[in-house]
């Protein structure tokens, strides 16, 4: 959980981190768009619950270093007030090729929109609203096989 | 002592984001809710009771069954909408 902007180019050479071994490097980075359901945003607030944050990310990446053959894994999520085109997520992922570091970027941003304890709250012009889940979100979980449920982040241990 | 925390839409909506509550064995987390309700009035009878509300003991996702300990940190929150 981070309150100062994200260095991707700085997360990239921390996942390669001269280890042989890695072949690819795939990596996502969201970011805050300027137009919501509700008009121009302002600014974004982000809601986290320290400690439950932190423990279920690290069971996302438990469970994708389960999955496909990884070589590192680096989540980082901005907290509190952001304005837009600020980066919200980066989620990298490095392995021997590249099947494995799409699939896992892919299944942790998954896991992390519906399973991880973070809440956007948009402010527009229009005044402010807390941002609704998508269904289209649980929709793309359950292509890695999970079952259907309402925004809950995963129980096992981990670090992050 | 139980402690009770909410976040985002509930924290607002229910004006806390923490309270602590004596501690009297046994209780699951559906006997909470109901003393909730019963000491906070419609408001919170309201929140607890939606549908999409999820639960949270000692950082892990749970259910209105779970049995709470001495010492234990409830949450409750409305579905996550990160990344």
């Amino acid at each position: 959980m981070l309150t100062e902007d994200i260095d991707a180019g700085g997360l990239e050479r921390w996942l390669q981190r001269e280890d042989g071994g890695v072949g690819a490097i795939v990596s996502f980075t969201g970011y805050v768009r300027g137009r919501g359901e509700g008009g121009d945003i302002q600014r974004l607030w982000l809601e986290h619950y320290p400690g439950m944050t932190e423990r279920a990310i690290g069971a996302i990446v438990e469970e994708a270093t389960r999955r496909w053959a990884l070589r590192a894994v680096a989540v980082l999520h901005r907290v509190g007030e952001l304005g837009p085109g600020a980066r919200i997520v980066y989620v990298g992922v490095a392995s021997a090729h590249r099947g494995d570091a799409f699939a896992a970027c892919e299944f942790v941003m998954d896991y992390l929109k519906t399973r991880a304890p973070f809440w956007k709250k948009e402010f527009t012009g229009r005044g402010e609203r807390w941002v609704e889940p998508r269904d289209s979100d649980e929709a793309a979980l359950r292509r890695w096989g999970a079952p259907g449920g309402s925004g809950r982040p995963d129980a096992a241990e981990g670090s992050a | 002592m139980l402690t009770v925390r909410l976040f985002a839409r509930l924290r607002e909506d229910l004006g806390t984001g923490e309270l602590s509550l004596g501690w009297s064995a046994p209780a699951t987390v559906g006997d909470v809710i109901e003393r909730l309700g019963a000491q906070g009035g419609e408001a919170w009878r309201r929140a607890l009771a939606a549908e999409n509300l999820v639960i949270a003991v000692n950082h892990s996702v749970s259910s209105r069954e779970q049995v709470l300990a001495d010492g234990d940190e409830l949450a409750f929150f409305p579905p996550v909408t990160g990344g």
